[in-house]
């Protein structure tokens, strides 16, 4: 069992005559047999990539219409990501997973608007997407730390994410599926929407949540965990030394006017039960000691 | 991306904002000589002389060369001003802001002297929650808006703008009969407050506070200060904004940093780190203070790193002359764990090395990645994991 996607996840690339686009949807074919099925960038509609396996399509309505993709990663450069969203959203698909760093606030502000009534769900952006190990990989996560087992991942930050499924995976807990939820201040999917697909996956036992500072989105994550899940939960939250005002690397980490930092987050998972691992070192040692 | 009060107070007026008239100077003479003309314009004596530093608190804060001198000073007539503006210019301004060591103030702005009758406080900014942009107004003009939020908060009004339609009017009709305006004023209330909103959204601000926000005798509705700060995603698309940038109010190593592309914080610690990816070099300077060490700074190389900027990232490190050590730390996913080690190796062959280096690689690549460290011959220790590196480069350096 798995949340989100598996072996039936039908993949659409978009941005994918892009160099990382290119790159991102040849390591997906190769991972677990990841059915890529569509790429779509406008203006080269027509022909296919990869060795003619992946055909190319203008639209994205037209990708979904020619291949029945139902899910669809996002490799559009910042300036035109925004819109690359809202394309997938007008085009109904499922899920749609943005991994570009960088787009404008006021550009995120307006896709959630736009998003509001539909019945797409967005993950990201600025994340390294999302992966069911052994079923299908969307993103850029290197796919081979992964492993099958019974742990859910969630967090914000990509090389930490692996840090900690690298761990989970030497310990043999393994993953039901990992999702990166980004770093951005304005996204899709938060810890709140996670916790509950892991709470209500029955091979899930045991969940990850790696947070870092800024926003609150880690205590209302937490709010739910004390009121909802009975499941263990191991967490760690990234920042503690990071100086109030400045912008650690990812938009998002920023603590400003005393609201989002590491004490505050740390103290509301604490409340809720999360076992709270005192190094990025000790993640899956804290999540095995939990299960 | 920040600015000064002057250049913010510009924008506003491009924008239609009624700000009070001003002048930006950069010696005492041309204090005097702005103090003068304002003085002959309005007929009033009384100008202020305030000091354009990136940080906030400069009226409480003072001098270190003048004690009894605040960041901010109200004289009458020109001599006085230029007077204060001797005092003032290449001294060092101390504010809750600056830390203790201050900044230097190069620039002043002459303004002229306000009849006010209220001070008021308003600020745009995001509200992560709801993703949406929020408009907050307090009576409370004049004070920090956290000490408000902290003391008083029934005392913030906020509306929420749709970004599919703006402020509305009757949002700042709401606004403006709240802060107890009326009449006429609180219809020019109720416009100041859509003009500033749609400078914001226009100018993609993550932040335009107008704090105080006054209405004067008169009855006009003026913004007395102005904060912008800018989304660096959106800096593409306002090149006029990337000018204002002062290079005196950033960090050297910084700016350095974001001509590769680099995401770099100087930090007070000693022990340098570079590591891929922004959670993970934050957790990163966690562990190192774990341990009972303080990093110098915050480095992400990214994920799609050259051996070259690689090398420039590890040079802009040993430029801190507080290093006692360095910790690069690299997950390997997109990243090969070869390009970093040769980027290091090759950098280090170039600056040499004062330092211990702990190098802790894992990931895609990583034996090669290890082999060239081994085959360089330099003294480089290595670190098993994050733990076991952090460990390592804190016993290294004490």
């Amino acid at each position: 069992m798995s949340v989100l996607v598996d072996k039936n996840t039908r993949l659409l690339v978009q941005g994918i005559t892009g160099k990382t686009g290119m790159f991102h949807a040849e390591q997906s074919l190769g991972y677990a047999g990841t059915q890529v099925v569509a790429g779509c960038t406008p203006g080269k509609g027509g022909g296919a990539v990869l060795d003619g396996r992946v055909p190319v399509f203008d639209t994205v309505v037209g990708a979904v219409e020619g291949t029945g993709a139902n899910a669809t990663v996002i490799f559009v450069p910042p300036p035109f990501a925004a819109d690359a969203i809202m394309e997938a959203a007008d085009a109904e698909i499922p899920l749609i997973v943005c991994i570009t760093e960088g787009i404008p606030v006021s550009d995120m502000i307006r896709v959630k608007r736009y998003l509001q009534g539909r019945s797409s769900r967005l993950i990201g952006p600025n994340c390294p997407g999302i992966i069911t190990p052994e079923q299908c990989r969307i993103g850029i996560m290197p796919g081979y730390i992964h492993k099958p087992g019974r742990v859910g991942v969630i967090s914000r930050s990509g090389t930490l994410t692996y840090e900690a499924v690298h761990q989970l995976t030497s310990l043999g807990l393994g993953q039901t599926t990992a999702i990166g939820i980004g770093g951005d201040p304005v996204n899709g999917t938060n810890f709140v929407d996670c916790l509950k697909l892991f709470n209500e996956d029955p091979a899930t036992e045991g969940i990850v949540m790696i947070g870092e500072i800024g926003g609150t989105d880690e205590e209302e994550g937490a709010a739910f965990i004390k009121a909802h899940v009975k499941k263990p939960v191991a967490g760690f939250i990234a920042g503690v030394t990071a100086p109030p005002g400045k912008r650690m690397g990812h938009a998002g980490a920023i603590v400003s006017g005393g609201k989002g930092t590491a004490e505050g987050k740390l103290s509301a998972m604490r409340d809720a039960g999360v076992a709270i691992a005192d190094t990025p070192s000790d993640i899956g040692t804290t999540m095995a000691a939990q299960m | 991306m920040k600015i000064h009060e002057y250049q913010g107070k510009q924008l506003l007026r491009e924008a239609g904002v009624p700000v009070p008239l001003s002048e930006v100077v950069f010696d005492a003479p041309a204090a005097a000589a702005a103090a003068k003309k304002l003085i002959e314009t309005t007929g009033n004596e009384i100008v202020v002389v305030k000091s354009q530093i990136h940080a906030g608190g400069r009226g409480k804060g003072r001098f270190k060369e003048h004690p009894d001198l605040g960041g901010v000073k109200v004289v009458k007539g020109a001599e006085a001003a230029a007077a204060a503006a001797e005092k003032m210019l290449g001294s060092t301004l101390v504010t809750i802001q600056t830390g203790p060591e201050g900044k230097r103030v190069n620039r002043l702005l002459i303004e002229q002297g306000m009849d006010i009758k209220r001070e008021l406080y308003l600020g745009v900014t995001l509200d992560r929650e709801s993703g949406r942009n929020t408009v907050m107004a307090s009576t409370e003009g004049g004070t920090e808006i956290e000490e408000v939020a902290h003391a008083t908060p029934e005392k913030i009004l906020t509306e929420t703008i749709d970004p599919a339609i703006g402020l509305g009017g009757f949002q700042g009709r709401k606004l403006a009969y709240a802060l107890g305006l009326e009449g006429k004023t609180a219809r020019t209330m109720a416009s100041f407050l859509g003009k500033v909103v749609a400078a914001y959204d226009e100018l993609d601000c993550s932040i335009l506070e107008i704090n105080p926000l006054v209405v004067t005798g008169d009855g006009q509705v003026l913004a007395l200060d102005a904060k912008a700060n800018f989304d660096d995603n959106a800096l593409y698309r306002h090149p006029s904004i990337e000018e204002l940038r002062d290079p005196e109010e950033e960090d050297a190593a910084e700016l350095e940093a974001k001509k590769w592309d680099l995401s770099y914080v100087n930090l007070d610690g000693t022990i340098g780190c570079m590591v891929n990816g922004a959670g993970l070099a934050m957790a990163t300077m966690d562990i190192i203070k774990y341990f009972g060490s303080e990093p110098a700074n915050f480095l992400d190389v990214g994920g799609g790193a050259t051996k070259e900027k690689v090398t420039e990232a590890f040079k802009i490190i040993t430029q801190d002359p507080k290093l006692t050590g360095i910790l690069v730390n690299i997950f390997g996913g997109i990243m090969k764990c070869d390009t970093i080690a040769e980027g290091v190796v090759s950098a280090v062959k170039e600056v040499g090395l004062q330092v211990p280096l702990v190098v802790r690689l894992e990931g895609t690549n990583v034996e090669l990645g290890k082999k060239i460290i081994q085959e360089s011959g330099l003294n480089v220790t290595t670190g098993d994991s994050l733990r076991d590196a952090a460990q390592k480069i804190v016993e290294l350096t004490q």
